[in-house]
């Protein structure tokens, strides 16, 4: 058994990286597989505090690389899900004590134990970012439907097509439905048409994303009960190889309200 | 917006959406050739007089464009040829 090294990146800061490592990592762990994640993020650890494990760190990354703790002992393991692990960042150091060769040492340490290590990159084109695509397998670049998050998209994916890595596909975060419909948001397929990569995901902008964070409990967890969780779920059965169709987005428009209003009044 | 149109979903062509979009089609053409908008006017200017040295053209009408096609990106120039029923218009 050989893991997949997936990272997940994006440019742009704040499009949602890793809420994304966090939920996938939890839907891919319910689902059986073996997942640990890693925090690439040095210096601005945070993938922590979203899984809710951040009292239980006691070696990071850079402990690892540096050799003051074996691997074993720098993974936290989910008391929730028995096999999903975080490899922490480090805190008080900076991305300069990590090189994209002790990543590549790293992961392949922990392919053969597990399915799936995740990859949470900082955001930028820097050290960081180097270093988290270089054991990369596969790439997930994260958007969001505003200009700026797209630019900075197209620049990772140009970055990424010349180091010859991949295949790279594309996750649209935070999408508002009803504003797409008005017209005053990129609509997923011109975001597809832009950036021309593949799709896997789509995820509509969702408030229960926030109190998930303020408690340390994904929406994965739960994946029913809300749009913006079954997205995160369906994103892992995609990278299962499973053909999920994307869920629909679209608010319901007059027409159908008018419908479904006639609808319920007949009832 | 019309009300049809609202009740059918569909957003103006210059609604902030659609700019959004002309706007990152262009950004991204440039971005991606690493060829600025003004190094794309020196690149027409030096064409239209490369191409002005043999055969006779109409300047004004010269367009160099970015074409996208996926994650190809491709320079057109459209050369209008100055014809004698042009010049004798003139």
């Amino acid at each position: 058994m050989a893991a997949r090294v997936v990272t997940v990146t994006s440019g742009k800061g704040g499009v949602g990286k890793t809420t994304m490592v966090a939920n996938l990592a939890i839907a891919l762990a319910v689902r059986g597989q073996r997942v640990v994640t890693i925090d690439a993020d040095v210096g601005l650890r945070n993938l922590d505090v979203l899984l809710g494990l951040e009292n239980r760190i006691v070696y990071d990354l850079v402990d690892v690389i540096e050799g003051r703790c074996r691997l074993r002992q720098a993974l936290v393991r989910d008391k929730r899900l028995s096999e999903l692990f975080l490899l922490p960042a480090a805190q008080t150091r900076d991305k300069s004590a990590v090189q994209p060769e002790d990543m590549v040492q790293v992961c392949d340490s922990l392919r053969e134990q597990h399915d799936f290590v995740l990859i949470d990159s900082p955001a930028g084109i820097e050290q960081g970012f180097r270093y988290a695509v270089a054991p990369a397998d596969e790439i997930l670049i994260v958007t969001n439907p505003e200009v700026a998050a797209v630019r900075d998209a197209d620049r990772i994916i140009g970055l990424v097509e010349a180091e010859e890595q991949g295949p790279t596909r594309l996750i649209i975060n935070r999408i508002k439905p009803d504003m797409v419909r008005r017209g005053e948001m990129l609509a997923v397929a011109d975001v597809v048409e832009l950036l021309a990569i593949d799709l896997i995901g789509i995820v509509p902008e969702d408030q229960a994303i926030l109190v998930a964070a303020n408690r340390g409990q994904p929406l994965a967890f739960s994946s029913d009960s809300s749009s913006a969780g079954r997205s995160f779920h369906n994103i892992a059965r995609r990278l299962l190889g499973e053909d999920v169709p994307f869920l629909p987005l679209r608010e319901p428009g007059v027409l159908e309200r008018l419908f479904r209003f006639v609808r319920s009044e007949g009832d | 917006m019309g009300f049809l149109e609202r009740v059918l979903g569909r957003g103006e062509p210059s609604s902030s959406g659609a700019v959004a979009k002309e706007r990152l089609r262009l950004v991204l053409s440039h971005d991606r050739s690493n060829i600025s908008p003004a190094l794309l006017e020196t690149l027409k200017d030096e064409i239209v007089t490369v191409i002005s040295r043999h055969v006779p053209i109409d300047a004004e009408g010269v367009e160099v464009n970015f074409s996208q096609n996926a994650r190809e990106t491709r320079l057109v120039a459209d050369i209008p040829l100055s014809t004698k029923r042009k010049r004798r218009k003139r």
